[in-house]
């Protein structure tokens, strides 16, 4: 459990507050813009979940649910990795949604992006490294022990 | 402290490693809250232009009620049925379709007529057939309530409104049965909801006039824009004067299909369509128009002879001047000079593809033209122009104020507009847009594009057709006046006349408001 020096936890810590903030802030905007809908970006998926992107769109109430889960995913995701609680779920949750929105519009050969882009991708993008960063973090017990988490596991040692 | 709880108190602090930057987002989020609030321009600038209270010149919708209204339908081959989907009326599979894409949700909801429709009149037996299917599917019972209200064929106008059991109907045939039709419903005590363009000929225009005006019953033209929200709000923009004097208006059409030309007579596999003299009684659908041979081409693409209409200036123009005439209240035109050829589509028919028409109104200092494109589809919208801004009016509204305006330079001096985009646009929210674009023809999407098909009114989806309807029901049953009422149809029709008479006769055309008549000169 101590074979990290201090440098190296507190670097994954920090990555790990790091990429809360980024959840929490994209479930917070969506909050406050009730106007917001994923309907734009499912309606430009490629590739393999293109399927199910149209059937997410194809019904309000789909949609709906739809954009509900993401908002309160990515919050309480969000809220998970920066309290570092339940950090473990929380980061393989946060994977999940990342390569979901991956494999939605995958930098693959022969799909161009449908919009204008901030860099330029070839089947790796940044919601790929930061799924892969996720799991790292799920990997090292060791940024468990900066959140209340450690606490959970305290309270249950002692009981 | 013991080196224990000192461990303690470190572990506490460690498990709390969160609570702070948490603080930190939170703090930040509020500042930029703050700062979007300040910066909102849309909101400065519609305090600016003192807008905050646009939305009261929405219509509200009214639940209708009242009596059972007995409608009968003449003419049911493109119009007539989508007039009878706007008041419920559809075939199981379209109803099916339209229950899918949602387009149905607000008038399933709120949009029960109490009507039925009782008569179908058409010369085509295969369209007769389509109405009386039709008129037994009422959207808000499934058909149980069409079974109480049989539906009858007539085979001729005339006997529909003899008939004891209509009491109001809707004329939906080619152009040249129109005015006549109207004038005979009027005079036989129905209500009369007509399709544009009510007239042919210039010497209809007062007969229809006078019979209207001499009767108490309830005229509507179908003309549906000013029922479009966007519409409304742009009448209340120009009536406070934000656009300052108007000196100009522009109106367009351009369409780029065979379809859109009225070029109907084949189906998708290049086929003719169905009809022939056993199944379509010719001499009736020919009426007083020249005695020619069954033509095909003509049953299905009347519009493009002057025999049966005015062309552009009917079908699409009379939209145009509606919504112009609408906006502004310009009435009739002193000058009209027309000009244009059949430069496309010759083969078919003596309508001209391209045209340019010029109003004066010198008595209002304004001029509106009218330029007509049939063989290109590049949008140009409706424009008018002002001293201080101009607008844009259509699905969309958008003002741009002018470079040069005296009562915006401070606003564009303080950076808050800039007269190279609008100041104010007010978009139609609405995902139906993208449904007429990827599933609908290029017709439909122009006709979306000049504000005609749908719009959102207090979150709900409405088609502008229905609503157009509901106000001629409305006022069947409680008084009141139509928006699309007998004047404003008077109007067009002189307007419409003058410019057909200019185009086919090569003159300039003058308006006589004392005998009120169009003179001729050369």
């Amino acid at each position: 459990m101590n074979n990290y020096s201090k440098w190296q936890t507190t670097l994954l810590v920090a990555l790990r507050m790091l990429i809360g903030w980024h959840f929490l802030y994209e479930g917070i905007h969506k909050l406050l813009h009730p106007q917001w809908s994923s309907l734009g970006y499912l309606a430009e998926a490629q590739g393999i979940l293109s399927g199910l992107a149209q059937w997410m769109i194809s019904n309000a109430n789909v949609l709906n649910t739809v954009d509900f889960l993401n908002t309160w995913g990515l919050t309480a995701i969000g809220l998970g990795l920066i309290l570092g609680l339940f950090t473990r779920i929380a980061s393989f949750a946060g994977a999940g949604l990342l390569m979901l929105y991956y494999l939605m519009n995958p930098p693959f050969i022969g799909m161009a992006p449908s919009g204008p882009m901030e860099g330029n991708y070839l089947l790796v993008n940044k919601n790929l490294i930061e799924a892969i960063t996720l799991l790292l973090l799920a990997a090292f017990p060791a940024v468990q022990r900066y959140g209340l988490d450690s606490l959970r596991k305290n309270h249950k040692k002692k009981s | 402290m013991t080196p224990e709880n000192n461990a303690g108190r470190r572990n506490l602090l460690k498990a709390l490693a969160g609570i702070p930057v948490l603080g930190a987002l939170g703090f930040q989020v509020f500042r930029q809250m703050k700062y979007n609030d300040k910066h909102n321009l849309q909101k400065q600038i519609i305090k600016e232009l003192g807008l905050e209270d646009l939305m009261a010149s929405v219509k509200p919708i009214k639940e209708s009620s009242g009596d059972l209204i007995r409608l009968g339908i003449a003419g049911f081959g493109v119009r007539g049925p989508q007039l009878a989907a706007a008041l419920g009326f559809m075939e199981k599979s379209q109803f099916a379709n339209a229950l899918e894409n949602g387009s149905l949700d607000a008038q399933i909801k709120y949009g029960n007529f109490n009507i039925a429709i009782t008569g179908i009149c058409d010369v085509f037996d295969l369209h007769a057939e389509k109405g009386l299917v039709t008129a037994q599917h009422d959207i808000h019972t499934q058909g149980e309530f069409a079974g109480k209200h049989p539906v009858k064929r007539y085979r001729h106008f005339h006997e529909m409104i003899a008939d004891k059991n209509i009491d109001a109907v809707i004329i939906s045939t080619p152009d040249h049965h129109h005015a006549q039709m109207t004038i005979d419903a009027i005079q036989a005590g129905k209500h009369v909801y007509c399709e544009k363009s009510m007239i042919r000929r210039e010497e209809e225009i007062s007969k229809v006039y006078d019979a209207v005006k001499n009767s108490k019953l309830v005229f509507q033209m179908g003309h549906q824009i000013p029922q479009n929200a966007v519409f409304q709000q742009g009448k209340e923009i120009i009536r406070r004067g934000l656009l300052g004097k108007i000196s100009q208006i522009e109106t367009c059409t351009n369409r780029n299909s065979k379809d859109g030309a009225w070029i109907r007579h084949l189906d998708k596999q290049g086929n003719p369509k169905p009809g022939d003299t056993r199944s379509i009684d010719w001499k009736q659908w020919l009426g007083s128009s020249p005695d020619v041979p069954f033509s095909i081409e003509r049953y299905y693409g009347w519009a493009r002879y002057f025999a049966y209409d005015t062309g552009l200036f009917g079908q699409l123009f009379s939209h145009e001047y509606d919504a112009v005439n609408q906006l502004l209240g310009i009435g009739i035109p002193t000058t009209v000079v027309s000009t244009g050829g059949q430069y496309f589509y010759k083969d078919f028919g003596d309508i001209p593809d391209v045209m340019n028409t010029n109003f004066e109104y010198p008595d209002k200092e304004l001029s509106l033209t009218y330029s007509a494109n049939l063989a290109s589809s590049q949008f140009r919208p409706r424009t008018i122009y002002g001293k201080d801004a101009s607008m844009t009016i259509g699905a969309q509204l958008t003002v741009t104020p002018d470079g040069s305006s005296e009562r915006y330079a401070g606003m564009i001096e303080k950076g808050l507009i800039d007269p190279s985009s609008p100041m104010l646009e007010i978009l139609k929210v609405s995902d139906t847009m993208e449904a007429v674009d990827a599933v609908s023809s290029a017709t439909t999407r122009y006709y979306a594009s000049r504000g005609l098909t749908t719009t959102s009114i207090d979150g709900q989806e409405w088609d502008v057709t229905h609503l157009h309807l509901k106000e001629w029901l409305d006022c069947i049953r409680h008084g009141g006046k139509t928006s699309a009422n007998i004047d404003k149809a008077y109007e067009e029709g002189v307007t419409i006349a003058m410019a057909d008479i200019s185009y086919r006769e090569q003159c300039r055309t003058h308006w006589d408001p004392v005998n009120r008549k169009i003179i001729r000169a050369s």
